[in-house]
């Protein structure tokens, strides 16, 4: 009897698994949003944060006595451009990111700078130095300059493991709790709990499918990455793929769980979101979650996707071991275990 | 010896926030027949099936299906029923021999997908995408899907509704092929010539009560009366009911909407009667009709409304 429903568990699976990854490739648009989408995020954010050596320092210098002075040592110094900005325009030139910084020619001179943009800051700096040697300054020392270029070490090398995590968990939740509540709409849910369907196989099913998309998600990114990025693994592909699947089964069981009662469509979006913003805010997908305050970390650190972009770079960006990793990955298998658990517990079928 | 009791309830109460949708309800249906409830929308037709489907779970009363309970022999039963709802829709983007193998494989045992597909007649859409089905191929779909574990008993909620007429008698077909291999079937409807075609029992339902219970044709012959007319008049009411009783062969009068229907005994003699009495009276017959009891007789006799009122 128990040998009858094992089998019978086994085919359930493999048929609802089936199905899934059919209605899924017979979707265009949800092949394009699962497959185009990040490759798209990376071209955009890997030209915007591509690596930024000789980018002119842009500065306004105001027109009162003493700036043609201030305009003849910015040209002897090169390397920054002058804008013409009017006297009243200058506070939504500085803040719409127009100007860096704008020099007020005098005794002394005063610059005006947003301290909380660090591309003011550096601009305020440079101008700074070439003012005070133009005024008589002499440098104490001439420092040996070393410029790390190496790949590996660029933004984009840092960027593209979180964007990798981010995918993992937006497609996983989008797909996953969208099959289900369209199912529960079409009251397909109910006519599967009419049938002696073990109920475990529908939702392990849709976690099974995830992982077959995430195998061409994940190759297709990484791949993209390192053919027009240069972007390395360091570590080994096999410690990346688990990390993966790993971070996959994860956030399958989170979105079974939040996709566990709800009725439209509309309702899950909201549900969704409320889930995500917190982990793309705080989980080190565009910067640092240590930025965030120590008070904080504990919260930070507990998130499903802080641990998973911390291992996704562990193996990408510093060659670790899935030994090394096994604190996240703890962390992951817990909140995919507890969440699927959950989701069994709480699931509305009708 | 008498009949085996396939699904049996008693005094099933189910309650919705503000109604009650079943009311006290008895009921027996017995291996190898088909059993029909019928009765308008909203009657607690739909709630009741559930009920024994064990997709819902009675407030008061017992279900007992195959001899047992929901509570206590829920797994066990699951496999042996097979159960097609009113409003399931498939997967669009399945074909139809995919749906039905995703049903199979939820069956310990059964019937293959070509065996499936010869029974309901799909042999040719075997490919084709479940969103590209006329709406009586999903239908005989729904029905190939819930045959997919060889059921004992096949539950149908209102199988035939909005399907054009040809659908419907393919439909009709598989149900009876399903119940010449020994079959117990359920059927929700509300057409009475559906209920009086395959059904061997009928229970009318209203308002959560079984108000009726017998073979069509011992209902039918309940209302006394083999025969109905049915008589309008050119402007002006009526004659009351009363005005017809005495009348050759009529049991029975009633006046409705300005439409006299009479129940008869003897039609041969009801109706020269009539037109003589009317015409002697100087009432203007628009027009006269007359059709064999019915089914429908029977349930607008119980209740004073007619099935497709809701």
């Amino acid at each position: 009897m128990a040998e009858r429903h094992a089998s019978t568990f086994l085919a359930s699976l493999r048929e609802l698994t089936l199905a899934r990854i059919r209605e899924f490739l017979r979707e265009p648009e949800a092949v394009f949003w699962v497959f185009g989408f990040p490759v798209i995020m990376t071209i955009a954010l890997g030209i915007a944060f591509r690596s930024r050596t000789d980018e002119p320092v842009i500065v306004a210098v105001e027109r009162v006595a003493g700036a043609d002075a201030v305009l003849a040592a910015l040209a002897g110094a090169g390397g920054f451009v002058v804008r013409d900005v009017p006297v009243s325009g200058v506070e939504r030139a500085l803040r719409d990111g127009i100007v860096q910084v704008v020099i007020v020619p005098g005794t002394p001179a005063s610059y005006r700078f947003d301290p909380a943009r660090a591309e003011s800051q550096v601009a305020r700096l440079a101008v700074d130095r070439v003012l005070q040697q133009a005024a008589g300054r002499r440098d104490a020392f001439t420092p040996r300059e070393d410029a790390v270029r190496a790949v590996g070490s660029r933004y984009i090398d840092w960027l593209v493991p979180g964007l990798l995590g981010m995918n993992i968990m937006g497609t996983g939740m989008w797909s996953t709790s969208f099959a289900i509540v369209t199912a529960r709409t079409r009251k397909l849910l109910k006519r599967f709990a009419a049938t002696p369907m073990p109920r475990a196989a529908y939702l392990a099913a849709l976690i099974g499918s995830r992982l077959a998309f995430l195998v061409l998600e994940g190759v297709v990114l990484v791949a993209f990455a390192w053919l027009s990025f240069d972007v390395v693994v360091h570590g080994s592909l096999a410690a990346l793929a688990v990390v993966s699947l790993l971070g996959a089964l994860a956030f399958g069981g989170i979105a079974l769980l939040v996709a566990s009662r709800a009725r439209t469509v509309e309702g899950v979006s909201g549900l969704l979101n409320l889930v995500m913003l917190p982990m793309w805010v705080f989980s080190g997908v565009f910067f640092a979650s240590s930025n965030f305050p120590e008070a904080m970390q504990p919260f930070v650190q507990a998130l499903p996707l802080t641990a998973l972009n911390d291992a996704l770079r562990g193996v990408m960006n510093d060659g670790e071991t899935l030994a090394g990793l096994w604190r996240e990955l703890a962390l992951l298998a817990a909140w995919g275990g507890v969440s699927f658990a959950a989701a069994l517990k709480l699931f509305r079928w009708a | 010896m008498p009949p085996e009791v396939a699904l049996a309830c008693r005094a099933v109460v189910k309650r919705y926030a503000d109604v009650v949708a079943v009311d006290g309800l008895d009921l027996q249906v017995f291996r190898g027949e088909c059993f029909g409830l019928l009765g308008p929308n909203g009657a607690g037709k739909t709630t009741t099936i559930e009920m024994l489907e064990g997709l819902l779970t009675p407030d008061a009363g017992e279900v007992e299906v195959l001899g047992q309970r929901w509570a206590d022999a829920g797994t066990a039963l699951r496999p042996r029923l097979g159960i097609q709802l009113q409003e399931t829709q498939l997967a669009d983007k399945l074909s139809v021999s995919e749906t039905l193998r995703l049903f199979r494989a939820f069956y310990p045992s059964g019937r293959s997908v070509p065996e499936l597909l010869a029974l309901v007649g799909l042999e040719s859409k075997a490919g084709a995408w479940v969103g590209k089905l006329s709406g009586g191929q999903r239908q005989r779909l729904s029905v190939a899907c819930a045959l997919a574990g060889n059921p004992d008993v096949l539950f149908l909620d209102e199988p035939t509704t909005g399907l054009d007429p040809q659908s419907r008698l393919q439909l009709w077909d598989v149900l009876r092929r399903f119940k010449a291999g020994g079959g117990t079937i359920v059927l929700t409807t509300h057409y009475m010539d559906e209920a009086a075609t395959l059904c061997d029992r009928i229970g009318v339902v209203d308002r959560g009560k079984l108000i009726a219970l017998g073979t069509p044709d011992a209902l039918v012959q309940s209302l006394g009366t083999a025969h109905v007319v049915e008589v309008t008049f050119e402007g002006g009411t009526p004659p009351p009911g009363a005005w017809f009783t005495g009348l050759p062969g009529v049991v029975e009068a009633r006046v409705a909407e300005g439409v006299v229907t009479l129940g008869s005994s003897a039609i041969h003699a009801t109706i020269p009667a009539v037109l003589t009495a009317l015409a002697e009276a100087g009432a203007a017959v628009q027009e006269l009709r007359t059709h064999s009891a019915t089914l429908e007789d029977v349930f607008v006799a119980l209740t004073g409304r007619h099935l497709r009122d809701g």
